[in-house]
């Protein structure tokens, strides 16, 4: 970490443990969001971190943003997840935006003013997202959305969808993106999800009942969607992947603290083998899968294409923060088990990393089919 | 499996539809509104399931470990809230009075247990004594015709329903000086001080007991004064292989749901079962289950006939919950979005599993147990 970042994500940190932290484990009982929150991030210039200063944005480094999201996963998972999203949406409206598109919508979302969210996903089509149904046809001036969309994160809280939907054939070639807006007429939020984890970032069905697009709010042209979703991939894992690391940090923190302070056979735990050897496989899976985070937000920086790599990283810190929060709930024991003690909450959000951003299956079919191309061209 | 008999067959067949119609159907309400589903409780005691290895004389089925793991496994596939419920009922207070209790304590109280009108717990636990639950505090003193309780018990199963508390305390300042009082509820100084609120068995209500000078009568006690270790001594392997059966029950039923969403489930235009990652991953539940099942099992029959072997014990309650654990995982995985959804079932029976890793003797208790037992001979070096 250079200076700048240390200061960064010491304030950061102050924010989330004072004033986020105390509501943590309330707001998960109750499943409640709190805009108060996610704006308080944005004054801290955390919810545009990559995005360029001319809309808004810190103009920073992938790599700053990963810290940033670790120091906010420390304290919660769900509201880095928010952060995540919205970012992601910021990065595909500056890629794949117009100039007109970029200064409608963007200042909003990275001043943290409001939220974006990403639709992609439908009840029949999860890891197979290019077998969606929901349809955009073609109307004068725009289009007609119908649909249903499934497990989208801030959904009901964002103001900005970017939904993607079938201008098409079958297949990825048929799918076109899109932009709608909180309030459009035809547009509404169907049932929320009741979920093991994450349970301050609502996730919901959106609806498309003959829902007006106009033309100015497609993305790129039309049947260019599916190159939308897919650009923001490599990226959207790499911050799972932080946020993983977040995760896992917390859990290994709360694990050695409570050990050092809890007396069992009148001595510290910690002092037990079996539970140091726990801990320093928790410490080396964290610091692993830190460095395998970085060198992929590097990557990015850089802007060297290694997706590869950026599968690695997801698989790797995601499976860090299960296994990291599993243990840290034994180490705690007991209290470990109850909302007492952050653990099992973190474990709980744990979870649902493995399956977000393309679940763990997933990541090591892309990674099977790198290292096939890799070997046939050596060959 | 091959060898029950014909009793304990009937037993799983009454226990599997009991499950499926009485708790199944209520385990996702109970769950999500931390509540106990005490009808479900009762009609247990109707069917005879409450004092399943109590002495007929009282009430009871007379039946062994077997028998007793088999309702956890049945149960433990549906509700493991309930399930672990049962247990602490069962096993912890009445299989403990059963073993312990004068003739007169089990004419009081068994009876009332096993028909179900009266909800029994176990006292051990403190806020500052869990694994090292010998060093306990809270303290009994003699005082004419009572004995004078203080002291605090965490972490226990059926606290805020419970009639009748079967309860440990210190009466001395050695280690061993402990002593099992029988505690009823409304004795004055005891109370029910704190709900616990837990990530999983939340249809098991768990909570703080607080003595204050609570006055128990001498005749409640259990056994001479310092004969708690022995009656611990007696019930861990019972305690240790019934609670790893509900961990059988869990990973069975994780395994049923997998095959049958891999079987719903379509993606890239096939269903799952197509694909050789889940193939792996529903070949690999399915060994790991059938190893927990032939393991438990194998253990129970040894125990009911004579071998009650505490190194197997501990060993069933390190594997099963930790394997358990694992495939609930994998469930989830299996499942993607919607495993990690309240429509199905299985992040239910993973936070429920998780438990059984920590509850009745942590994997590291087993780990620590166990090494002991095999390394006695080289400690002493």
């Amino acid at each position: 970490m250079n200076d700048f970042q240390k200061e960064l994500c010491r304030n950061l940190a102050k924010y989330c443990q004072d004033v986020i932290e105390p509501h943590m484990e309330h707001d998960d009982a109750e499943g409640k969001f709190r805009m108060e929150f996610f704006k308080g991030l944005g004054d801290y210039g955390v919810t545009g971190v990559t995005l360029p200063e001319l809309y808004g944005g810190a103009g920073l480094t992938y790599s700053d943003y990963c810290y940033v999201l670790e120091e906010i996963a420390k304290v919660s998972v769900p509201y880095a997840v928010t952060v995540s999203v919205s970012s992601m949406v910021q990065t595909i409206l500056n890629e794949y935006g117009n100039e007109d598109q970029k200064r409608k919508y963007l200042p909003a979302l990275t001043s943290g003013e409001e939220i974006g969210a990403f639709a992609l996903s439908e009840s029949h089509s999860g890891s197979d997202a290019a077998s969606l149904k929901t349809t955009a046809k073609k109307v004068d001036g725009g289009y007609v959305l119908n649909g249903t969309k499934m497990w989208i994160t801030s959904g009901g809280i964002a103001k900005t969808y970017i939904v993607m939907a079938r201008t098409g054939a079958e297949g990825a070639k048929g799918v076109s993106a899109f932009i709608v807006r909180d309030g459009a007429q035809g547009f509404s939020y169907g049932k929320a999800e009741k979920k093991m984890g994450w349970k301050t970032s609502p996730t919901k069905e959106l609806i498309f009942e003959n829902c007006f697009v106009a033309t100015e709010d497609r993305l790129l042209e039309e049947g260019q969607g599916f190159n939308v979703a897919m650009g923001g991939l490599d990226r959207g894992r790499v911050a799972i992947a932080a946020i993983g690391v977040g995760c896992a940090q917390r859990a290994l923190d709360e694990a050695v603290s409570y050990s050092l302070t809890r007396q069992q056979f009148k001595q510290a735990i910690f002092d037990f083998q079996g539970l140091q050897f726990m801990m320093a496989d928790m410490a080396l899976e964290v610091e692993s899968s830190r460095l395998m985070v970085f060198a992929a937000a590097k990557s990015i920086d850089e802007k060297v294409h290694n997706s590869k790599l950026c599968s690695m990283a997801k698989l790797k810190a995601t499976d860090c923060a299960m296994k990291v929060t599993t243990d840290a709930v034994q180490v705690l024991g007991g209290v470990g088990y109850t909302a007492e003690y952050p653990v099992e909450r973190f474990m709980r959000d744990a979870k649902v990393l493995q399956i977000v951003e393309g679940t763990n299956q997933i990541q090591r079919v892309v990674i099977a089919r790198h290292l096939k191309k890799e070997y046939e061209n050596h060959a | 499996m091959w060898f029950f008999t014909p009793e304990e067959k009937e037993i799983q067949k009454v226990c599997r539809d009991f499950a499926k119609n009485e708790l199944a159907p209520f385990a996702e309400h109970h769950d999500n509104k931390e509540t106990f589903n005490l009808k479900a409780f009762k009609h247990m005691g109707e069917l005879g399931l409450l004092g399943i290895t109590a002495d007929p004389d009282y009430g009871g089925a007379g039946m062994g470990a077997t028998a007793a793991t088999i309702v956890m496994e049945e149960f433990g596939k549906a509700c493991a809230g309930s399930t672990l419920s049962f247990l602490a009922h069962s096993i912890l207070c009445v299989n403990n009075l059963n073993n312990n209790g004068s003739p007169e304590q089990k004419a009081k109280y068994l009876p009332k247990l096993i028909s179900g009108e009266h909800v029994g717990c176990m006292g051990m636990s403190e806020p500052e004594f869990g694994s090292d639950a010998v060093g306990m505090q809270t303290k009994a003193v003699k005082s004419g015709d009572f004995y004078e309780i203080t002291g605090n018990k965490m972490w226990i199963t059926n606290a805020q329903y419970a009639d009748v508390v079967y309860l440990y305390t210190r009466t001395g300042p050695g280690k061993k000086d402990l002593t099992t009082f029988i505690v009823d509820k409304g004795t004055p100084g005891f109370s029910v001080s704190k709900e616990i609120h837990k990530m999983g068995m939340r249809s098991s209500p768990t909570g703080e007991l607080s003595f204050q000078k609570a006055k128990v009568p001498v005749g409640n006690r259990v056994g001479n004064e310092g004969d708690s270790v022995i009656h611990m001594m007696k019930n861990l392997e019972i305690e240790r292989i019934t609670i790893a059966g509900i961990s059988l029950g869990i990973a069975q039923a994780c395994l049923d749901q997998c095959i049958k969403y891999a079987g719903e489930r379509k993606q890239f235009g096939k269903n799952l079962a197509h694909f050789q990652i889940i193939q792996k991953m529903i070949a690999e539940m399915y060994s790991e289950t059938e190893a927990m099942r032939r393991m438990l099992y194998t253990v129970c029959y040894e125990y009911d006939n004579g071998n009650k072997s505490n190194n197997l014990a501990s060993a069933v309650k390190l594997q099963l919950p930790k394997m358990a654990t694992k495939i609930a995982l994998d469930a989830i995985q299996l499942h993607g979005g919607y495993g990690y959804s309240r429509e199905f079932p299985v992040e239910r029976m993973m936070r429920d599993n998780k438990l059984n890793e920590i509850g009745a003797g942590t994997n590291e208790v087993m780990i620590m147990i166990i090494a002991k037992n095999l390394l006695r001979e080289a400690l002493r070096d």
